[in-house]
């Protein structure tokens, strides 16, 4: 009864909490602009499935893929046994699920023993690759501090997660042996390990193993829920949302600017120069410079990424000793929104634009500015160095796209701030006033000439 | 030697009060850039060789302004691709060629959104299209058999638009020794001019990307580097420079290929 009381008042605890955390990064997400979402659904339900639940994207590297999926369907599988845990947990009984489901029960843990023997494995893979080969991905300077030890920490819990399952099974197992279990199952790594462990031990002390393995099993998973949010882990469950939403047009394809095109086609017509309506509207911000003029979809994209590091290893900028990161701009966006979101709640007038503050001001998004921007997180420098090249939107196993995010912080640059590489200024000069990149003195098909001359 | 080539453009066809078969958009490298001009003369000389009805924009032809979109001046982006919408649509233009993956990728993926909706090849797939249909006669045993030769994805043709196989194909035709380079196809490494840097210098670093790509292409033992796109055939041809490998090793675009091997 204690025990199930314990149960009770934990299980409110972790599912409150978590609950105050997700409504917290779904408020984040949202201080981003309003997007549109277009196009073919089953196209992008055909991505989600493909890419997130199907992880097509991570066979790029079949290594890597083959334990990440061993680690991925074992906990696809433990959400199953999660059922029967909370229901446990509640009512005190055990393992309520297996006079209920015969064969079928002794099949699904069986399942998820061979599949957390192999995670068990992969867990070691990955600590040892994150720790010992020095992957250079892993090492970069974006990474020191908590992106490293997140790495690590779930790899951890994984483990701790592992002893908790194989010592209940196991416990529960060599009890079966001793007749004393109500129902008799068949497992193919408890039924052999159990016995030869934990069979020399007396019915109380088993019992004993087998409530501390239930315990650190249901601990573990209540503090991976509210880790989760903190963490790169997040993935688990944003690559549905992300895969879903990513853009279907051409990668080739960059938006276009609603905003900009009034005005230019208005110089371009003169009669509509002389519509003034839109001269009194105040200027609109162009491109972003911040988390609430990005879309909500970057936002999301931000919290989803994996911190896997796959985008910048293929970044021509970065591979060649520049400073810009793909994976530090999606990772810089996400702490500008933690940072933003938090600043936000405290409700703090401090943090109200000066021409809105009055004595009744409320923060909100809307009037928000705390005197910082995205900028004080990514520098110029880092987003003058993007070719464009797309090596990191193909590269990112869950369809982020950091390009965008980094085009949309040059068209601030560019277009609000009218700043930039002075370097480029010739080539926009020369643009707009001799229709090419260069402004040359010979004509745009003096090459004709060239090509009669050979032939002469 | 050869008769005089003329080049008709579309203000000529109107004239007349005919449509060529397709416009031949040249570009400001194919137009401007002495190496870049090079290939425009190949791919013209190709044209007339089949015998194709074509004709460039001349003087009408702005930049598509691609880098200018890229940069994030968006402003100057518009400007020159609605003058260039105005033009195309007067003469009533539906298919396109040209041979810079950056004009192709403009004039295909983001013209429509302004009023443009054309056709678009890039000449790789054109050149190939003409080689299937036997209208481009290859020497047997011509210049380039059996010897080895790379190729350079540009960044917009492959991983941004997809096209691998044509220009492939073309290099197969010329019963050369392909050598793939390590990062190829999706893999492909920028050679570190799109995205406007080819109008800046590079930030502080520890290379250029041209130099990481050179490197890369020398690593093959090739004597040739074939590349699709003119900003990837300065980029290429500098960094084989900087490695002092010029007089061993060359970059050519796939259509001076064709024209040297005849
Ligand atoms: S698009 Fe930009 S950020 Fe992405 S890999 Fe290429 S250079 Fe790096
Ligand atoms: S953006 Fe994608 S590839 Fe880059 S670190 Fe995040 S998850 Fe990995």
């Amino acid at each position: 009864m204690i025990g199930q009381i314990i149960f009770a008042i934990l299980s409110i605890l972790t599912f409150g909490y978590a609950a105050f955390q997700f409504n917290k990064i779904r408020q984040n997400i949202l201080l981003g602009q309003e997007e549109k979402i277009e196009g073919d659904t089953s196209l992008r339900l055909k991505n989600m499935f493909l890419v997130a639940f199907g992880q097509q994207k991570m066979f790029k590297r079949f290594v890597p893929a083959i334990f990440h999926l061993f680690i991925y369907v074992a906990f696809l599988m433990t959400q199953i046994e999660l059922i029967e845990i909370l229901i446990d947990g509640f009512t005190g009984s055990h393992r309520f699920f297996a006079s209920m489901l015969g064969g079928l029960y002794n099949f699904i843990i069986n399942f998820i023993e061979v599949l957390s023997a192999l995670a068990f494995v992969a867990t070691f893979v990955f600590l040892a690759r994150r720790n010992l080969l020095k992957l250079p991905r892993f090492h970069k300077a974006e990474m020191n501090g908590w992106p490293k030890l997140d790495g690590n920490l779930i790899l951890y819990g994984e483990f701790l997660l592992l002893i908790g399952i194989f010592s209940m099974n196991g416990a529960d197992m060599a009890l079966q042996a001793k007749g004393e279990t109500s129902y008799s199952l068949n497992l193919i790594i408890s039924s052999n390990l159990g016995p030869a462990i934990f069979g020399g031990l007396d019915i109380h002390t088993l019992h004993i193993i087998e409530k501390f393995g239930w315990w650190l099993h249901i601990l573990v998973v209540f503090g991976f829920i509210n880790y989760l949010p903190k963490s790169k882990h997040l993935h688990i469950f944003f690559a549905f949302p992300n895969t879903y939403y990513s853009k279907l047009d051409s990668r080739g394809k960059m938006e276009n600017m609603d905003s900009i095109m009034n005005e230019v086609k208005s110089m371009m017509d003169p009669e509509a120069a002389f519509d003034d309506s839109a001269e009194m509207e105040e200027l609109p911000v162009f491109g972003s410079n911040d988390v609430t003029t990005l879309s909500w979809r970057n936002l999301l994209e931000s919290y989803t990424c994996t911190e896997c590091g796959r985008c910048t290893s293929v970044c021509p900028a970065n591979m060649t000793g520049k400073k810009l990161s793909p994976r530090k701009v999606m990772m810089d966006i996400r702490d500008r929104a933690e940072e933003v979101g938090d600043k936000i709640r405290s409700g703090n007038p401090e943090y109200i634009r000066d021409d809105a503050k009055s004595e009744n001001a409320v923060l909100s998004a809307e009037n928000f500015d705390d005197g910082k921007s995205l900028f004080d997180y990514i520098s110029k420098e880092e987003i003058h160095a993007c070719t464009t090249c797309n090596a990191c939107v193909e590269a990112c196993p869950i369809l982020i796209n950091p390009m965008e995010s980094i085009l949309k912080l040059r068209r601030y640059e560019l277009l609000t701030e009218s700043a930039g590489p002075t370097e480029w200024l010739p080539m926009f000069n020369s643009i707009e006033n001799n229709g090419a990149v260069w402004s040359m003195s010979e004509s745009r098909d003096q090459w004709v000439n060239e090509l009669n001359k050979e032939n002469d | 030697m050869a008769e005089k080539i003329n080049v008709k453009t579309m203000a000529e066809y109107a004239a007349e009060g005919t449509k060529p078969e397709i416009l031949f958009w040249v570009g400001c490298a194919g137009s401007f850039d002495a190496r870049a001009q090079k290939v425009t003369v190949a791919f013209t000389k190709i044209l007339n060789q089949v015998g194709m009805n074509f004709a460039i924009l001349g003087q009408e032809e702005s930049c598509t302004g691609d880098p200018a979109r890229r940069a994030g001046n968006e402003f100057v982006f518009q400007m020159t691709a609605l003058q260039n919408i105005e033009v195309m649509n007067m003469y009533g233009v539906d298919k396109i060629v040209t041979t810079c993956p950056h004009c192709f990728n403009t004039l295909k993926n983001e013209y429509p959104d302004l009023g443009g909706n054309y056709e678009v090849i890039h000449h790789t797939q054109l050149l190939q299209e003409l080689i299937d249909e036997g209208r481009i006669k290859m020497t047997e045993g011509g210049t380039f058999k059996g010897k080895k030769i790379t190729y350079h994805d540009s960044c917009y043709l492959g991983r941004v638009n997809g096209v691998y196989e044509a220009p492939r194909k073309v290099l197969e035709e010329l019963d050369t020794d392909l050598v793939e380079l390590k990062r190829c196809r999706t893999n492909g490494l920028c050679c570190g001019a799109g995205g406007a840097q080819m109008f800046k210098e590079d930030e502080a670093g520890k290379k250029s990307i041209n130099i990481e790509r050179v490197e890369e292409a020398l690593d093959t033992g090739s004597e040739i580097i074939a590349v699709n796109c003119p900003f990837c055939l300065t980029m290429m041809t500098d960094g084989v420079k900087a490695k002092e490998k010029q007089d061993s090793v060359m970059v050519y675009d796939l259509a001076e290929l064709i024209i040297n091997n005849q």
